[in-house]
């Protein structure tokens, strides 16, 4: 297995060599234009299925900017999101791993092919690294491995990620990463799982 | 004979496939993928070629209220002619005043020309078992026409021009559950969600070329012959969108945008794909 990626790394690396990405310039087309296209293609379906696709005030923006946001308007989008960050009434950050490292393991949830009753999980492991034994991880995001251990158990670092995983866009603009608690994808209690599975000594995410 | 050949080649690559994501992929040699790349353009083991020659097949074939077949639509390049025409799709037809793709242009064809009533073809648009796609067949046909030619769509027509534009602008619109856009997964050099690679469309370049070459292809784990169509109804899935009408402007639109990223790429179709 490694082999084989290592080879197809090599080959992208060859084919790349080292041109920087081009920031696009806004030409963008008319959003009215936009928005007629995307009736035509998705006009039929459900309400609740098109209100999904609807850009809130954050999105339209990184939309505009292709996500590479000037630092003024990235400055009002975390504020923003910020504002919309619902931490626990008990002040507790940390639930259970176990059911945490479930979370992070299903990317189940939210496609069309799912069944309507289905529970969404986090679907870390589509992004990131997390326990070393599992190699089907993505690269989208950055290694979560030993995440607790390397911030050494820190509890501002353990409210920090629940402000991470409940709303990426709180901490970095027009992040790649799911709002995941905004959204309603995660309810409060999963995300307190997530967050131990990151942080618990005991989680193989730190071992 | 050929049957059984092609169905002991698809056997192979199945292997093949499951072992580079199972345990044994350390077995897939080089030498299994020089093999896979030779059965790719080898019409006797490439299951693909079979929807090629029913394609062929139906484009000859009279039907509709006016009993003609589709040897008189024109995909572009002048009424009947096939070579080269996918190569350069999707393009403006005047006589529809509307940019199409090759799927967009047939079901106008089989409306205008044949008077056929296509709501039985767009059932099924995509094969299944036991279903057969006339749009799957006929797109692998007339696309095969065009191998070894250059991807190269004309975008001088101010509608040619708006749809690439959208489609731009389609690429890096996020949206749905997980605020995920096309750019989420195709945006960067060498990125991977869990074990699959992710091309990069964001830039012309080889990646797009590579891709944009290779469709319509035979997908191995579908054991079906598949469009852009289909290809990117199963990532709006995966971007946790609505499911997109088929053959609408969305699709027709990201379809220019990445024929655009991948010009001069060489069509091999249909190709074969995990
Ligand atoms: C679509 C890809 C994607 C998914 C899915 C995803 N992330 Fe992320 N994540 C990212 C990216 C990209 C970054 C880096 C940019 C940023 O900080 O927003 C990131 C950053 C992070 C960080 C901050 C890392 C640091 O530098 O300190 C944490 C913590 C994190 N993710 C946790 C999670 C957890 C937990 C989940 C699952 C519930 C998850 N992510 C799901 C893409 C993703
Ligand atoms: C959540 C991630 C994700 C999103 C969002 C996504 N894709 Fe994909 N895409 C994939 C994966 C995974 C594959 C399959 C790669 C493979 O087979 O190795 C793929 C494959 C493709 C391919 C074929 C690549 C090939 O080599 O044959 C095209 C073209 C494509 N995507 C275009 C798009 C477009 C256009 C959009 C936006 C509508 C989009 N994708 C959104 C994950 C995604």
């Amino acid at each position: 297995m490694k082999r084989v990626l290592t080879l197809a790394a090599l080959v992208l690396a060859a084919g790349f060599s080292t041109t920087a990405a081009s920031a696009q310039t806004a030409k963008a087309p008319n959003p009215a234009l936009v928005d007629a296209y995307m009736k035509s293609t998705f006009g039929k379906a459900p309400p609740e299925w098109q209100a999904r696709i609807e850009p809130d005030e954050t999105l339209k923006t990184c939309n505009a900017y292709h996500n590479e946001v000037p630092s003024a308007e990235a400055e009002k989008i975390t504020a923003r999101e910020m504002a919309r960050v619902v931490y626990p009434a008990d002040g507790k950050f940390l639930g259970n791993w176990k059911e945490g490292a479930k979370i992070a393991n299903n990317g189940r949830g939210g496609q069309f092919s799912d069944p309507p009753d289905t529970v969404s999980g986090g679907n870390c492991y589509a992004c990131h690294q997390m326990e070393q034994k599992e190699v089907s991880y993505g690269t989208l995001g950055p290694s979560l491995t030993n995440y607790g251990k390397d911030r050494k158990y820190d509890p501002q670092e353990i409210k920090n990620a629940f402000t991470k995983v409940y709303d990426s866009q709180a901490v970095f603009a027009c992040s790649n990463m799911p709002r995941f608690g905004v959204n309603k994808v995660l309810s409060e209690q999963q995300i307190k799982d997530i967050v131990a599975f990151l942080f618990d000594p005991e989680s193989p995410v730190n071992k | 004979m050929r049957k059984t050949v092609i169905r002991s080649a698809a056997a192979a690559i199945l292997v093949l496939c499951a072992g580079s994501f199972g345990s044994h992929a350390q077995d897939a040699s080089e030498k299994e993928i020089e093999r896979y790349r030779e059965m790719i353009s080898d019409p006797m083991s490439n299951p693909g070629y079979l929807a090629v020659d029913r394609g062929e097949a139906l484009w000859g074939e009279a039907r509709g209220t006016k009993n003609v077949s589709l040897e008189t639509c024109n995909l572009g390049l002048g009424a009947g002619k096939l070579e080269g025409a996918f190569a350069q799709l999707p393009r403006y037809f005047a006589d529809a005043d509307k940019v199409m793709d090759l799927e967009q242009r047939l079901l106008w064809c089989m409306q205008n020309i044949q008077g056929l009533d296509t709501k039985d073809v767009i059932a099924r648009r995509f094969s299944g078992p036991g279903r057969a796609s006339d749009m799957e067949d006929l797109v692998a046909y007339i696309a095969n026409k065009s191998n070894g030619m250059k991807i190269d769509i004309p975008l001088s027509h101010p509608k040619e021009q708006e749809m690439v534009a959208v489609g731009e602008a389609l690429f890096y619109r996020r949206g749905g559950v997980n605020d995920f856009s096309c750019a989420t997964c195709h945006a960067d050099e060498g990125k991977r969600i869990r074990l699959q690679g992710l091309p990069n469309f964001s830039k012309p370049g080889k990646p797009a070329q590579e891709t944009m070459g290779g469709w319509p292809t035979y997908r191995v784990s579908q054991g079906a012959l598949r469009t852009m169509q289909h290809r990117l109804w199963d990532c709006f899935r995966q971007q946790r969108w609505p499911v997109p009408e088929y053959g609408s402007d969305v699709i027709t639109a990201l379809t220019s945008f990445l024929q655009k990223q991948a010009a001069a790429g060489e069509l091999n179709v249909p190709s074969i794909k995990r």
